[in-house]
């Protein structure tokens, strides 16, 4: 099954991301205090910022399933949070990578965002052993979408209180992304684009799979074979 | 006047039983059936105690008081109350509680209410337990000083462990696994909770305990979270019972 947008959307998102690494390698200053290394900042904050999103967009996709009833707002869903948490890994291996190079630790507690990352991470890697432990494919789909609700509300309501739990010892470079001087500003940004577009397009992929998946089998199943 | 000659004693026969009138029997049912089968609060209650005297060896201290004290406090009440929540909805699921609960014509959050309330009478039952023997096992400074200001902290944890207990125990209960789903989704959501409660009780358990200034926030944080969940568990109950 082709999908018409997809190619578009395949073709932006390359062209944003070489835009985006030229940006990040050719264009933005080196920063002064932790010098190349804060290079990842480009790669890990779109990244987790992304992969919220995309738990909460997830989050959203439930309602919208409760509401409706309609299986292709549970798919939707699924693929949003299940791409997500391949995101998430990245994002919890560039912080890591981060972390060691300019704190020269793996894991840091004092830093609120990623503890509260990994509490979410843990949390949605629930997600797939619950609903594959649930048979019916009506009540997985309903069950699935009460968890993604759930999950999704909590991912504020975390962030608050890992923040207040931390004791600010160490220098914050993302506290506030308003201080970024302007060429900084502009390759995040661009960064952050190209990362949302590479999400949707490896979503509009799953999506694509999905659908034709299920076409296959309804199609087999009228012609009256077993796969 | 003539609405008064109209209304006639008693409840007329077409308005379903009210809400309150379910809860109120769904709850005596879930107390009278914890009475005589004694499956979750001695259960709950020796686990806390057995959990004390692990840490006693595993930490090899003899008292413990502060953030420690805190820290082993929440832990084992926490892991007390997963055994609980694990419990909720067996005999329900396995002995066709929910198709005879379906079948009358009531509000089914009144079994959200209903099953949230006993939980947290068993958390309360527990904690009357737990907290003596935690304060006669392990705790350093006496338990009399910070006896107060422990109440509202360990008031608004067990609201929140409620609240989350109740519906993740209704969303695993009828999946394969449920005895390894139900603490892997109750543990990460419950973070918050064991955080705002540490850090309140902390202050108390210290030698010379103080009343800081510092609770009140961590109070806030509790309540925001168990009325945010709360809403929540109403919001979604519903759809976990439709079949």
């Amino acid at each position: 099954m082709r999908s018409p947008g997809l190619r578009a959307l395949s073709i932006s998102t390359v062209a944003a991301f070489c835009v985006s690494l030229g940006l990040v390698f050719f264009y933005a200053p080196i920063e002064a205090e932790e010098g190349f290394v804060q290079k990842i900042f480009y790669l890990h904050v779109p990244l987790a910022i992304v992969t919220l999103s995309g738990f909460v967009i997830g989050g959203l996709c439930a309602i919208a399933h409760l509401r409706t009833r309609e299986a292709r707002w549970d798919l939707r869903s699924y693929v949003a949070i299940h791409m997500s948490l391949i995101f998430g890994v990245g994002v919890l291996i560039t912080g890591s990578i981060w972390a060691h190079a300019s704190w020269g630790h793996w894991w840091v507690w004092n830093e609120p965002t990623l503890v509260s990352f990994l509490i979410i991470f843990l949390l949605y890697a629930t997600y797939q052993p619950l609903r594959f432990a649930i048979e019916d494919p009506e009540r997985q789909a309903r069950y699935a979408s009460v968890f993604a609700i759930t999950a999704g509300a909590f991912v504020p309501l975390n962030f608050i209180a890992v923040r207040l739990s931390a004791s600010y010892v160490h220098p914050r470079v993302l506290g506030s992304a308003s201080n970024l001087p302007g060429s900084m500003m502009f390759t995040f940004l661009v960064s952050l684009v190209a990362m949302a577009l590479l999400f949707a397009t490896l979503c509009s992929y799953e999506l694509t799979a999905k659908r034709t998946r299920i076409m296959l089998k309804a199609r087999s199943r009228i012609l009256g074979y077993q796969s | 006047m003539s609405r008064d000659v109209h209304a006639r004693p008693g409840r007329p026969a077409h308005v379903p039983a009210g809400t309150i009138d379910v809860v109120r029997a769904l709850l005596r049912k879930e107390l009278l059936v914890e009475l005589r089968t004694l499956e979750s609060i001695p259960g709950m209650s020796l686990f806390a105690v057995t959990t004390f005297v692990v840490f006693h060896f595993a930490l090899n201290q003899d008292t413990v008081s502060g953030q420690e004290a805190a820290g082993i406090l929440w832990v084992t009440l926490l892991f007390a109350a997963m055994l609980g929540v694990n419990r909720l909805f067996v005999a329900d699921a396995d002995q066709g509680g929910f198709d005879g609960f379906l079948l009358a014509p009531v509000d089914r959050t009144a079994l959200l209410l209903a099953k949230a309330i006993a939980l947290l009478a068993y958390l309360l039952v527990l904690e009357l337990i737990a907290v003596p023997a935690f304060a006669l096992l392990l705790l350093g400074p006496p338990l009399g000083q910070a006896l107060p200001g422990l109440l509202a902290p360990l008031v608004l944890g067990d609201l929140g462990v409620a609240a989350i207990g109740t519906l993740i125990a209704a969303l695993v209960v009828r999946t394969r696994a449920r005895d390894l789903l139900g603490p892997m989704l109750t543990l990460p959501l419950l973070v918050p909770v064991v955080i705002g409660c540490a850090r309140a009780t902390a202050p108390l358990l210290q030698i010379g305990g103080s009343h800081g200034t510092l609770q009140l926030r961590w109070l806030g944080t509790l309540a925001l979270y168990d009325l945010v969940f709360g809403l929540i568990a109403y919001a979604v109950f519903d759809f976990l019972l439709e079949d």
